[in-house]
């Protein structure tokens, strides 16, 4: 099963939980599942169809560019961190 | 989507690891290349930007009757030339910018927030009657209050620049306004836990000033307007694509009405992303009808562009007697400038990366003052990162009595090591690096003199990936023509042509590679982010294939046989016995059905992260606090070096600009905000009298991200060389440097004090 990890700022939504497993194929489903598990959560992780502005998506330590429709392997680690623009 | 072949396995080259001359060299040694300033077309007019005296002040009014009225002035505009933008986020590939404040920046709207910010335009027919139309523009300003300095900022009675923000300096959101823009924090292990385990605690405080990327061409854009709508764009900028997106959406226009053609670029370092003269030449020309060029002072590029951010950041960090990191937290605050910007995430992030820490904590504050809005300058964030972090390693490492590079290499990041923002390492050449350094013979070389010392300091970037396209077609020679999205910045058409090249098994100086506009080119993300020779490499090396398999066919019809009965192998095709070389099937393809063409787009993920480790040695006059550097090794991982001499050039001048901002450069503010060394005679960026033959040392682990192995270069050398000084300027005069730039003044009174303090 895959494994999403909260944001730390966003733990006071979780009761503290740092991470969770998750069974969405997708992105956008896992988002989903963690917004029935921890409401208001969403907010913080997309904007529409698209991550949150300044968001990057790691699934297994690489950056995925294809936002909510990155696909989610069956066991694989899920991070939401700062975007990085290099100079 | 990119593939990945044999090539991982493949360890010897043909054209890759070679030092092939240049395709654009004889143009730019002659001066024939294009440059933006270089753009010349008939009917030509010339603009000029009125800026801000002050760093702080609402706008009652702006008159520009009398400029309208002189002869030869053909346009003013004002922010009242651009519809007001809402508070859209714009995605810029993996970066994106905030319209509302884009455009603000681009021609304030009702307040200025720093010195420089541009406030209207002229366009003219001569650039002095330009400028002398600017002196005919009456601005009524009511000051404000201004801050420049990040916990300054901070403080609950702080002047406050908008109104919206309202994160307190816990993080938390409050009803009162404050400047914190944002607030990231990363938590990994248990820190407590950690620090009790810890034998040595070490604790530090530390300062860096705000610093320009200091390009030697400044920005300049050429607009026209035409009559049909249709907006052309001749600009120095790092991402032709980025720049007609930006344009496009702050004049309201689809993308496909604007056509971006990129120059030639005179540098950039991530202050050539954002857009700042494009939609204003763009506003000139449509209320003139005439091409409108609009170039900036150096004092414009200081003054209205964006710098890296200063910043306070405090690093405390234990280890056990046995030399192993335990527990480490960091606090960091970086300036963002005028309006939110991003850079506080890398750094966050780049803080411990070196390191395998098991319980870490880190909180980082994005904080608005009266500054330019800060921009991405080489490897953003993490040089004031490791500053602090390495510094206070090395104190460790002198703690516990052990060699610096062994005590790195004891607790260096490596496959599997969890960094303190969450993600895994993959495989990373960090531990190669740092051996690479202490076999150096310039690690254990005698240091003889007064005064001197030796610095060690290691540093990291990610790198990026992003979208990246190219198209070839195979001339009847055996040539072939490519054309690619990425800006030139460093010789990257010849490291993508080299990776086409050896696709293809033909010589590098047989592809003739382009940089195209944005119409005649697949889209492609900036040039930043080291990932040029990595990503638009990667869309040649599938162009490449592309074209093999298409010429395979033209073989098979020639053969009269199947196309997968055709191998290739070096250049040349073959099947049972018969052989044609790429350049004699080149010169058939008329027979067998015409031109080949081939193309790709990709957007790759496994970019690899980058280490380097600096040795440098110095000498510090103790009368003076100059400090004068005597031998500096760099060495880096680059994956594979495509084109090693331009690797060492990316390794020598990322160090020199790291030397720069370690001893010399800095924004001096006065106490209205305004910054009182606005050219190149005050900012004091190094020259060549000031530097040795930087040594550049190329380690190669292979990124199995990559066909090739590529990792990006171009970044992480500016991240360790300030640490690295301080650390030797510790060892030359037994004085710990804290705070950037270490120049002869803080440097003279940090000697003083300890002599004071015996």
């Amino acid at each position: 099963m895959a494994t999403a990890f909260i944001p730390p700022n966003l733990r006071p939504l979780t009761g503290g939980i740092d991470r969770c497993a998750v069974t969405g194929a997708n992105v956008r489903q896992v988002i989903a599942e963690l917004e029935t598990r921890f409401p208001g959560i969403a907010h913080h992780l997309r904007q529409g169809d698209a991550l949150s502005p300044g968001l990057a998506l790691v699934i297994d330590g690489v950056v995925a560019s294809r936002g909510l429709w990155t696909a989610v392997p069956p066991t694989c680690e899920i991070h939401f961190l700062p975007a990085i623009a290099g100079g | 989507m990119a593939t990945i072949e044999d090539q991982k396995t493949k360890t010897e080259y043909k054209v890759l690891g070679t030092r092939p001359i240049r395709h654009d060299g004889t143009d730019k040694v002659t001066g024939r290349a294009i440059y933006g300033n270089d753009v010349r077309m008939t009917g030509l007019v010339h603009g000029r930007v009125l800026r801000s005296p002050h760093a702080h002040a609402k706008i009652k009014s702006i008159d520009t009757r009398a400029a309208e009225a002189m002869p030869g002035v053909l346009a003013v505009v004002t922010s009242a030339h651009l519809e007001p933008m809402k508070d859209k986020v714009a995605f810029l590939g993996e970066g994106s910018v905030n319209l509302h404040d884009l455009t603000q920046n681009i021609l304030a709207r009702g307040k200025v927030f720093y010195r420089g910010q541009a406030v209207a335009a002229v366009a003219a027919l001569t650039p002095h009657l330009a400028e002398e139309a600017l002196e005919r523009i009456r601005v009524e300003y009511e000051p404000l209050p201004a801050v420049t300095w990040i916990l300054d900022a901070m403080k609950p009675d702080a002047p406050i620049l908008h109104e919206h923000l309202r994160l307190d300096a816990n993080g938390k959101q409050g009803n009162k306004p404050t400047n914190i823009a944002k607030h990231i924090q990363f938590e990994l292990g248990d820190v407590a836990a950690g620090f009790a385990k810890a034998d040595v605690i070490i604790e530090r405080e530390f300062k860096t000033a705000s610093v320009h990327q200091g390009y030697i061409e400044p920005h300049v854009a050429t607009a026209l307007w035409n009559q049909d709508g249709h907006v052309k764009i001749w600009s120095s900028t790092q991402g032709s694509f980025t720049c007609r997106q930006q344009t496009a959406e702050l004049l309201g226009l689809p993308v496909s009405r604007v056509t971006v053609v990129p120059t030639e670029i005179g540098g950039g370092f991530g202050g050539k992303i954002r857009v700042y003269l494009e939609p204003v030449a763009a506003i000139l020309s449509r209320q003139c009808g005439r091409p409108v060029k609009v170039s900036m002072s150096r004092a414009d590029c200081f003054e209205g562009t964006g710098p890296t951010p200063g910043s306070f950041i405090r690093v405390k960090l234990g280890a056990t007697k046995e030399g192993r990191l335990v527990a480490g937290e960091a606090w960091l605050a970086y300036d963002a400038g005028a309006f939110p910007a991003g850079i506080i995430g890398p750094g966050c992030m780049c803080i411990f990366a070196c390191y395998d820490i098991p319980n870490a904590k880190v909180d980082g504050f994005d904080v608005c003052v009266n500054k330019p809005n800060t921009a991405a300058y080489r490897a953003p964030g993490a040089t004031n990162a490791a500053f602090a972090c390495e510094t206070v390693i090395d104190e460790i490492a002198l703690a516990l009595k052990l060699d610096p590079l062994e005590f790195r290499l004891k607790n260096a990041a490596r496959e599997g090591t969890r960094r303190v923002d969450g993600p895994v390492y993959p495989r990373i050449g960090l531990v190669e690096t740092i051996q690479a350094a202490l076999a150096h013979p310039h690690y254990r070389a005698p240091l003889e003199g007064k005064n001197r010392g030796r610095g060690v300091a290691v540093g990291y970037w990610f790198n990026i990936g992003l979208k990246s396209s190219a198209a070839a077609n195979v001339n009847p020679d055996g040539t072939v023509s490519l054309i690619e999205g990425s800006t030139d910045i460093g010789g990257t058409r010849t490291s993508a042509a080299m990776q086409l090249a050896e696709t293809l098994g033909i010589r590098a100086e047989e592809v003739l590679p382009q940089v195209g506009d944005t119409d005649s080119v697949g889209y492609t993300d900036v040039t930043g982010g080291s990932r040029v020779t990595f990503a638009t490499g990667w869309a040649c090396y599938e162009v490449g294939l592309d074209i093999r398999r298409q010429m395979a066919e033209r073989a098979a019809m020639l053969w009269e046989c199947a196309p997968h009965e055709v191998e290739f192998d070096a250049g040349t095709f073959r099947r049972n016995g018969d052989a044609m070389t790429f350049r004699e099937l080149a010169g058939r393809l008329g027979e067998t059905g015409g031109p080949v063409v081939g193309r790709a787009t990709v957007d790759p993920h496994g970019s690899g992260g980058a280490f380097a480790v600096n040795i440098v040695d110095v000498e510090v006059d103790d009368e003076t606090g100059k400090v004068s550097i005597q031998r500096f090794t760099a060495i880096q991982d680059a994956g594979k070096a495509i084109h090693p001499s331009y690797v060492e050039g990316q390794i020598q001048g990322g160090s020199a600009q790291g030397i720069g901002w370690a001893l010399n450069e800095e924004y001096f503010y006065d106490d209205q905000g305004r910054m009182r060394n606005a050219s190149f005679l005050d900012y004091r960026m190094p020259t060549a009298y000031d530097l040795p033959m930087i040594d550049a040392v190329i380690v190669e682990v292979p990124n199995p991200g990559h066909p090739y192995g590529v990792r990006g270069v171009g970044e992480v050398p500016i991240v360790p060389p300030p640490a690295a000084l301080a650390v030797a300027i510790h060892r030359a005069v037994g004085v710990r440097m804290t705070e950037l730039p270490m120049s002869p003044p803080k440097v003279f009174a940090a000697i003083a004090k300890a002599r004071s303090d015996k």
